[in-house]
């Protein structure tokens, strides 16, 4: 489903300062896996999550993706990546300003080509999935940081794509709005057998998922299943 | 897709308002300057060309001219040549004389309607006790008024019998009629009293015409001292004079003659008539060479201007496109975030374009509404005819929405090259 092997990421190549932020990483991740890629602020979590995330390109090693080899993709084509298989959750939920839930969830639907009604129908039933549907007409400046984030996990699921990234989605969330975010994400993970990718350095959160891969200085110290 | 641009495009201007109104301002206004100017420029050149047609584009003027090898002395002064040119005044048989007019109307039957002459009797006042009105006394022909446009309003106006006869009859304007008449009588057939510096005259009405104000008259004279022409015949005018002919006439030509090939040959006759003459010729030239070049003179002005104005409007596009990177920087983390959901360069090429583009189109529309607003107040006070071209409205709107897109396309490329990563970071 994910395969990462051999993955470097280095950078200021070739000179003195030359920097290897991964370092010969190899996971491999099934479909339907609930994983959380723990690990300290400097350990490679976010380059990490750059490169399957499509919005980076590895210095070394194979990235395929549902069957793609995506390493050595042109930015088009990792846009169309991003669009096709890739949803995205922030830490700062990244909702567009001024744009209603509803347009926001139906923004990589709108980048994809999809029309107008279908859009609409599309992302009001993903609200609908995170209880937003009441506030759909609203703008992020209207809604909480759950609430906000509820939005956005609608967004990322909105081209139904292969892997949910999570970047420290909780982060910005007071505990009890975390743990009811946290149960989205569950759930979308038992109902809709989505494959989650949470990173995050809340070992506590992590303990909910069913692996935990952690990282430290750019290489993986530990790969774990989480005892149910 | 670009529905969705628009209203993307509107709905950051709307959460910008002030900022977005002072970055319009620069198109706004140098859309305003142009349209205003081009408006003023039309209204005046329809103006001078309705007014030099009424002068009659349609009518070729002959004018007594001395000739130019005519009597030039030299002598040596501190050993210098100098040529002298001792002015001679024509003399009665030099000038153009009521034989010669019918002589030429004989010549010409088909091509020519007519010969107007006139005679300036000078500046006189109507008087009646205490009513009064200035006038400007011109003595003309039946001729006169088909070469001058008047509009009769009641009576009639000067004719071939007033001029046989003498006749002490005249034709004035509505403005003297309520003056003198105050009472509403018909002023026709009624007598007034013209005093003269030296004389006291007196003329029968026989006719009213509309005064019409003409936009080279830009006086602050008070409506009640204003001057109006009194028509009388041209045979009354020159009675007492000794000279009873003319320095100039107008012929006036048949609608549908070639106008200027009239004109040369008219010039041909007039140099054979005159090639005795060892002083005096008869020069004939025709208003639409003087219209067309007052026409073409006013069309360059107003382009030079113009030009000078667009130059605002460039600055109008610098503040656009810096407002636009301005724009880009503060919505780095929007950028990225779109990448992040799949938009490739162009997707976010073309909203940064058409943002620009919409700021400078509304911008060019406000301006367009505002430089109409302007033109049609200033034709106003010039009273001139306000003339807007479609092609201009259309022209200015197109150029407004070049500039957007000129000056959007840096701002939207820098938007676009944004590396995902780095604009997600973007605090």
């Amino acid at each position: 489903m994910l395969e990462l092997s051999g993955i470097f990421k280095k950078y200021f190549l070739g000179e003195p300062n030359e920097l290897t932020v991964l370092k010969n990483l190899n996971i491999k991740i099934e479909e339907g896996e609930f994983v959380s890629v723990v690990g300290q602020s400097g350990s490679g979590k976010s380059t990490l999550m750059n490169i399957m995330g499509a919005l980076d390109r590895p210095t070394e090693g194979e990235y395929i993706l549902d069957g793609v080899a995506v390493s050595q993709m042109k930015d088009s084509q990792l846009s169309e990546i991003r669009n096709q298989k890739i949803g995205f959750v922030f830490q700062t939920f990244n909702l567009i300003p001024r744009t209603t839930a509803l347009s926001n969830v139906e923004l990589p639907l709108f980048y994809m080509g999809v029309g107008k009604r279908k859009r609409a129908e599309r992302a009001a039933e993903l609200l609908k999935l995170v209880g937003m549907d009441d506030r759909m007409h609203h703008m992020p400046n209207e809604l909480s940081g759950g609430q906000k984030q509820r939005v956005a996990i609608a967004r990322a699921l909105a081209n139904d794509p292969s892997i949910i990234l999570a970047d420290e989605p909780t982060g910005a969330l007071d505990s009890k709005t975390g743990n009811l975010v946290m149960d989205i994400f569950l759930k979308i993970n038992r109902e809709q057998k989505k494959t989650v990718v949470l990173i995050t350095h809340n070992e506590e959160l992590a303990l909910k998922t069913q692996r935990i891969i952690t990282l430290l200085d750019g290489e993986i110290i530990s790969d774990r299943k989480v005892a149910a | 897709m670009i529905w969705e641009n628009i209203q993307l495009a509107f709905s950051s201007l709307k959460s910008n308002k002030m900022r977005a109104l002072l970055t319009m301002l620069g198109i706004i206004i140098g859309i305003m300057s142009i349209i205003t100017i081009v408006i003023i420029g039309d209204a005046m050149s329809a103006t001078v060309t309705e007014d030099l047609s009424q002068l009659g584009g349609n009518n070729v003027t002959l004018n007594l001219q001395e000739k130019s090898e005519r009597s030039v002395s030299y002598s040596i002064e501190n050993g210098r040549a100098v040529s002298y040119r001792e002015y001679v005044p024509p003399e009665s048989g030099d000038m153009i004389s009521d034989g010669m007019i019918s002589g030429l109307k004989a010549a010409f039957p088909e091509e020519i309607t007519g010969v107007s002459v006139s005679v300036n009797g000078g500046s006189a006042r109507a008087q009646d006790g205490e009513l009064y009105a200035n006038i400007s006394v011109t003595g003309t022909n039946a001729d006169y008024f088909l070469a001058n446009n008047l509009t009769v309003l009641s009576g009639r106006l000067i004719s071939e019998d007033d001029v046989r006869e003498n006749a002490q009859t005249a034709v004035v304007s509505n403005k003297l009629a309520g003056k003198m008449f105050p009472d509403g009588s018909d002023p026709v057939g009624q007598q007034v009293k013209v005093y003269k510096t030296y004389a006291i005259e007196l003329y029968t009405i026989i006719g009213v015409y509309e005064y019409e104000q003409s936009a080279f008259t830009m006086s602050n004279v008070a409506d009640e001292d204003i001057t109006t022409q009194f028509y009388i015949p041209v045979s009354t005018a020159t009675q007492d004079n000794l000279e009873k002919n003319y320095y100039s006439a107008t012929v006036v030509i048949t609608p549908g003659e070639d106008v200027a090939g009239l004109t040369t040959e008219l010039q041909r006759y007039f140099d054979d008539l005159y090639f005795n003459n060892a002083n005096w010729g008869v020069n004939v030239f025709n208003m639409s060479s003087i219209l067309e070049t007052v026409t073409e003179t006013l069309g360059t002005i107003s382009v030079a201007i113009a030009f000078i104005a667009g130059i605002s409007l460039v600055v109008g596009g610098i503040g656009v496109m810096n407002i636009m990177l301005v724009s880009v920087t503060e919505r780095t983390r929007e950028i990225g975030t779109r990448k992040a959901l799949g938009a490739k360069n162009f997707h976010i090429q073309f909203q940064f374009v058409t943002e620009a583009l919409i700021i400078a189109l509304v911008g060019g529309v406000i301006g367009l509404v505002l430089g109409i607003a302007l033109g049609a107040a200033a034709a106003a006070v010039f009273g001139a005819k306000l003339v807007i071209s479609p092609p201009v409205v259309a022209g200015s709107v197109l150029f407004s929405m070049l500039i957007g897109v000129f000056f959007g396309l840096y701002p939207a490329n820098k938007a676009a090259k944004l590396d995902p990563i780095d604009a997600l970071r973007y605090e």
